[in-house]
C-alpha cells in the first residue's frame, strides 16, 4: 500500500507533529520509500518464529518497593519552559 | 603530546613529566585551533575541564591517582552531564541543561578523567553522516569535504584529529563502528546490556549501547574497563562481572577461527574496500588464524527489520519531548494540542520527524502485527544465523561499511540510500552482539575499517584480536596530515 496526503496528515497528528502543508508531498515520498524497503520483510515466512524482544531474552528485574530517589522538584523544574508554585503550566484545558 | 596512547599519557602523568593541567590545556588549544574547521564539538567545557585537571593534579600529589586520572576525553552529546547543556544535537534540547549525570559520565569522572566537552552527532543519533545535526555537519579530518560518518561523527572526528585522546560514542545501528571506519579509529559496540544506558538519551531502547572510540585497541580496552558494569538504574543492564579488558590483549591468535560471511562481500561493496579487507584477513592468517567462509542467510533482512524496530521505539521514546517539562516550547500556544504539535514540529529536524512518523504508523491500530511483531520475528532469524555461525567460528570478520567516507550532501536527499551505509553493522545491533571496527588500510586515500563481531560478552576476545593485528600493522597510527 502507499501513503497519500491524508495518511501523512493523520500520522503527523497521531505523532503530535506540526508539519508544513508544503512539505507533505516530500514526507509522503520519503515515507513510502521507507515502507517499500520495510516491505522486504514479507518475503520470509515467520509463521513459527517466536518474536525477539530482548537480545538476551532477559526478564524484568524486580526490586523492593522502597524510596530510592530524593525530591528534586526545584532542580527539575528549573529547566521547564513554564512553571508556577511547583506545577507545570500549559494552556487551559478545562473551561 | 596528542599522539600518545592512554598508557603513555598515564606514564607521563605518573612520572611527573607533565601534569594534567598542561595536558588538558594542550587539548583545549587544539580544539580552539581546529574545531572551527571540523565542527566536532557542540560544547567545550573549558572551565570545568581545567577544574577537573586541577583536581587530578592534586590526586597525583596525594598519590591517589589511578591509571586514567588526569587524561582528557570527550563525551558524545547524548550523555546527560549535570549542569552542562546536553542537546543530542537537536533544537529540541538546545536549552536543556541536564539535571543529573549519565552512569557512563559518573563512572568516567570517577576514574579521574577530564571531560573536554560534548561532541557533535546526528540529531538524536539518527543518521549515518552527521549531517542531521542542528549544529551543522561535522567534517572528516581526512578530507573536510567528506562526512565523518554517524551518528557519533563528532567523537570520531575529535579523536581522528587528536582533539581528544579518546571519546565515548553510542551505537544503535552502527553509530560507533561506521564513523570509526570512516575516520580510521578503533571503536567498539559492546554486548547489549554491558554498559548502562541510564542518562543516555534513548533512541531505540532495545538496540542502543554505548562504547569507546579510540586510536587503538588498548585505549578502547582501558575506557571499556571504566564504562562497563551492572547498573540497577538501567532495567536492561546485565548483572555480570566486568573482566579486565586489557588482561588478554597479547594472547596468541594461533588457532583462532575466523568466519567470513559471504553476504558481506557481495554486491554493493566497493572493490577497493574489499581489497583492503582481504589484505587484513591475510594478516590474520599469518598470525595463526584459520579462515572459513560462512553464511548469515538473513543478512538482507537487517535494514528492513531495523527500520521498523528503531523508528517504532524512537516514536515512543521521543514522545517525552512535549514542550511541557523541558526542551523547546513554541511561542503563544493557543491550546494544549497546538503546544505539543508546534513545539515538536519546530524542535525536531526532518530525519527525526520521518522516523517518528514511520514508527507511529507501524505502531498504530491494526498495523502492529504486520510491522513491529513481524520485525521482532525477523530479528530472531537474524540472531539465530549468528548463533549457528558461532558454533563453528570464534569471530566473524568483514567490512564495517560498504564504502569509504562519502561527500557532504551526497545522500541527504535520499534517506533510503543513507540507510544502506549501515548495511553491515545493523544486524549486530539486532542480535545484541558486540562488534568492533579497526583501521585496516586505505582505499583511494581514505580509511577503511575491518569489522570484527563476537559472541555475547566476548569483548575481551575482540580487543585481543584487534590488538594483535595492531602489533603487526600501523594503519591505526596514521593521522591526517593537517592534524599531526
Amino acid at each position: 500500500m502507499s501513503l497519500d496526503k491524508s495518511d501523512v496528515e493523520k500520522i503527523a497528528h497521531l505523532a503530535r507533529l506540526a508539519i508544513d502543508e508544503s512539505s507533505i508531498p516530500a514526507y509522503a515520498r520519503d515515507l513510502n520509500n521507507i515502507l517499500n524497503l520495510v516491505e522486504q520483510m514479507s518475503a520470509v515466512d515467520t509463521e513459527t518464529v517466536s518474536p525477539m524482544a530482548h537480545p538476551l531474552d532477559a526478564h524484568q528485574r524486580l526490586r523492593e518497593d522502597v524510596i530510592s530517589e530524593t525530591d528534586q522538584r526545584e532542580l527539575f523544574q528549573s529547566i521547564a519552559p513554564k512553571t508556577d508554585a511547583g506545577v507545570y503550566l500549559v494552556p487551559q484545558v478545562i473551561e | 603530546m596528542h599522539n600518545k596512547t592512554l598508557s603513555e599519557l598515564s606514564a607521563l602523568l605518573h612520572n611527573g613529566d607533565i601534569n594534567s593541567t598542561e595536558l588538558t590545556q594542550h587539548f583545549l588549544n587544539r580544539i580552539k585551533s581546529h574545531n572551527g574547521n571540523l565542527n566536532a564539538f557542540i560544547s567545550v567545557t573549558e572551565e570545568s575541564a581545567l577544574a577537573q585537571a586541577a583536581a587530578a593534579d592534586k590526586q597525583f600529589a596525594d598519590k591517589t591517582a589511578g591509571k586514567l586520572t588526569g587524561i582528557p576525553m570527550a563525551h558524545k552529546d547524548i550523555f546527560c552531564t549535570k549542569g552542562v547543556r546536553t542537546s543530542c544535537a537537536s533544537k529540541m534540547l538546545d536549552n536543556f541543561i541536564a539535571p543529573y549525570n549519565a552512569t557512563v559520565v559518573e563512572k568516567i569522572a570517577a576514574s579521574g578523567m577530564v571531560m573536554l566537552g560534548k561532541t557533535n552527532m546526528d540529531e538524536f543519533a539518527m543518521g549515518s553522516s552527521n549531517e542531521t545535526s542542528f549544529y551543522g555537519p561535522v567534517k572528516n579530518p581526512w578530507d573536510t569535504e567528506r562526512v565523518p560518518g554517524g551518528s557519533s561523527g563528532g567523537s570520531a572526528a575529535a579523536v581522528a584529529a587528536r582533539l581528544a585522546p579518546v571519546a565515548t560514542g553510542t551505537d544503535t545501528g552502527g553509530s560507533i563502528r561506521q564513523p570509526s571506519s570512516l575516520c580510521n579509529l578503533t571503536g567498539l559496540k559492546p554486548t547489549y546490556g554491558r554498559v548502562s544506558r541510564y542518562g543516555m538519551i534513548a533512541f531505540a531502547s532495545s538496540l542502543d549501547q554505548a562504547g569507546p572510540m579510540a586510536a587503538n585497541a588498548e585505549d578502547a580496552a582501558l575506557l571499556l574497563n571504566v564504562m562497563s558494569g551492572f547498573d540497577e538504574r538501567d532495567s536492561t543492564s546485565v548483572e555480570r562481572d566486568v573482566p579486565d579488558y586489557t588482561a588478554g590483549l597479547n594472547d596468541s591468535l594461533e588457532g583462532l577461527r575466523i568466519g567470513l560471511p559471504k553476504e558481506y562481500f557481495g554486491e554493493g561493496l566497493d572493490p577497493e574496500v574489499a581489497a583492503t579487507i582481504d589484505a587484513a584477513i591475510k594478516e590474520f592468517e599469518k598470525l595463526g588464524a584459520t579462515i572459513k567462509e560462512i553464511s548469515l542467510p538473513n543478512t538482507s533482512l537487517a535494514i528492513p527489520t531495523y527500520y521498523v524496530v528503531a523508528p517504532a521505539e524512537c516514536s515512543s521514546n521521543l514522545s517525552r519531548m512535549d514542550g511541557v517539562r523541558f526542551g523547546h516550547r513554541c511561542d503563544d500556544p493557543k491550546d494544549l494540542l497546538d503546544l505539543y504539535q508546534r513545539s515538536r514540529g519546530e524542535g525536531f529536524g526532518d530525519e527525526v520527524k520521518r522516523r517518528i512518523m514511520i514508527g507511529t504508523y507501524a505502531l498504530s491500530a491494526g498495523y502492529y502485527d504486520a510491522y513491529y511483531l513481524k520485525a521482532q520475528k525477523c530479528r530472531r532469524l537474524i540472531s539465530d544465523d549468528f548463533q549457528q555461525a558461532f558454533a563453528e567460528v570464534d569471530v566473524i570478520m568483514g567490512p564495517t561499511a560498504p564504502t569509504t567516507a562519502f561527500k557532504l550532501g551526497d545522500k541527504t536527499d535520499d534517506p533510503v540510500a543513507m540507510y544502506l551505509a549501515d548495511i553491515y553493522t545493523i544486524n549486530t545491533n539486532l542480535a545484541g552482539l558486540p562488534g568492533m571496527s579497526i583501521p585496516a588500510g586505505f582505499a583511494g586515500g581514505l580509511p577503511a575499517g575491518l569489522q570484527i563481531i563476537g559472541n555475547y560478552f566476548d569483548e575481551a576476545r575482540l580487543l585481543n584480536v584487534a590488538h594483535r593485528y595492531q602489533q603487526v600493522t600501523d594503519w591505526h597510527k596514521q593521522i591526517p596530515t593537517a592534524f599531526q
